[in-house]
């Protein structure tokens, strides 16, 4: 067994959904500096392996470890450590984008409206900071979520199809976002259908059903 | 830096209350039904005002309790449909935090406003002024006990598609006890005899969900996150 002790590993993980074995003993390890692109048919599983990894699922067999522990009994030192965007932005409609950030980010650490506003900007949705999220754009809402991800300051990135909805231009400056990220030491899963086109060392992890 | 776990609470009921007030149609659907179903029982029933008086405490009840419930379903639901739930779960607190931060805010808009705007509906249905005092506490009480009950049913029931079906059959025959000692209390704060015995058993069973509750709504909560 090869516990990972500066990074996450995930070792032998099944998962039943019902009837279905959506997952069957799926192992990866992700290092500091390390991208790793999950990609596969639709019904494969790349959905379901990102809520095992961040703790949201607990797997039938097999664990998954952050810095050597497993996350079950390490679960607020690594969900400090964690920022996760699923594939819907999941922003409340009736919330500014800037309250939106504050009332997540918040919870996570402290954080100045500067900051979130900073973060914002970032993403290229600061003009956007003080509507209601449910005007803002599908693109303008994924850009938001892309903030968030940003503001909490985590090292490990778990981003579920983070491209879906983005603009030519929205796509490049999330590559650069994931790029920095890497590069600053931070490590990121990203499930994508299409190919991750950045300079830094790209991993991948083929799901068939 | 870390922020500690009161300082989460507070950021979660300002969350809750921000929400609620940004949807007044929601805030106020409860409140409006308690009043519209106390205004037309005496109608339908065309009392004498002394008979008014027997039925005030059944009525007054049995319509904050189903008000209540009305709006139980969103309790999570809608943190669930649009994905922040999961966010919260991950956000590093304990989910039991964010589940007792969310009822008591839920108390707060539901419960709390029932309780103020009940002297209203109390008026209308000649109860004395003397018995307000024991109304309003034993309500209080009540409502806070069939928010945490509710915060049980509703962590179960998010993922159904008609879950407020199965949310009121969960909750309703918990909330028996609430309604006999409730209505209990307000009788005999009416007739002028001793209130002590109901309004204890309402704060015993209070105490009693307060402290188990919160425990069993986290447990439903991660059964159905999975």
């Amino acid at each position: 067994m090869n516990t990972i002790v500066d990074g996450l590993g995930v070792e032998g993980v099944h998962v039943w959904l019902g009837e279905r074995h959506v997952l069957k003993g799926v192992s990866l390890t992700l290092r500091p500096r390390e991208l790793l692109h999950v990609s596969g048919p639709n019904g494969t599983g790349k959905t379901t392996l990102l809520r095992v990894v961040c703790g949201l699922l607990r797997p039938e067999q097999g664990s998954v470890n952050w810095l050597g522990r497993s996350i079950t009994t390490y679960r607020t030192e690594y969900q400090a450590a964690l920022a996760y965007a699923s594939h819907e932005p999941a922003l409340k409609s009736d919330l500014t984008a800037l309250e939106n950030l504050r009332f997540a980010v918040g919870l996570k650490r402290r954080i100045t409206a500067d900051e979130l506003l900073a973060a914002l900007n970032r993403t290229g949705v600061g003009a956007c900071a003080d509507l209601p999220a449910r005007v803002l754009s599908a693109g303008q809402r994924r850009r938001v979520a892309m903030a968030r991800v940003l503001a909490m300051n985590a090292s490990v990135w778990l981003l579920d199809e983070p491209y879906t909805n983005l603009d030519a231009s929205g796509a490049d400056l999330l590559s650069g976002l994931l790029q920095a990220h890497i590069e600053a030491g931070g490590l990121a899963l990203v499930v994508a259908h299409h190919e991750l086109k950045l300079p830094c060392n790209i991993r991948r992890l083929e799901l068939n059903s | 830096m870390n922020v500690g776990a009161g300082q989460a609470f507070v950021l979660i009921v300002r969350r809750e209350l921000c929400l609620s007030f940004r949807r007044p149609e929601q805030l106020f659907q409860p409140l409006v039904f308690f009043l519209i179903v106390t205004t037309l029982f005496p109608l339908g029933l065309s009392l004498q005002l002394s008979q008014l008086r027997d039925i005030a405490p059944g009525v007054l009840w049995v319509a904050a309790l189903l008000s209540s419930l009305l709006s139980l379903d969103s309790l999570f639901k809608n943190d669930a449909d649009d994905g922040t739930l999961e966010q919260l779960a991950l956000s590093g607190q304990g989910l039991t935090l964010i589940v007792v931060a969310k009822t008591c805010a839920h108390w707060l808009v539901t419960g709390l406003a029932l309780v103020v705007v009940s002297p209203i509906v109390a008026t209308a249905l000649d109860i004395p002024i003397a018995a307000f005092e024991t109304m309003m506490l034993s309500l209080a009480l009540g409502t806070l006990t069939l928010s945490w009950l509710g915060a049980i049913g509703a962590g179960l029931t998010i993922g159904l598609r008609r879950g407020n079906v199965l949310l009121s059959l969960i909750v309703l025959p918990l909330a028996t006890p609430l309604l006999i000692f409730g209505a209990a209390a307000t009788e005999r704060a009416i007739s002028g005899t001793s209130t002590v015995g109901a309004l204890y058993f309402l704060a015993a069973l209070c105490v009693f969900t307060c402290t188990l509750a919160p425990f069993a709504a986290t447990a439903a909560l991660r059964i159905t996150l999975e």
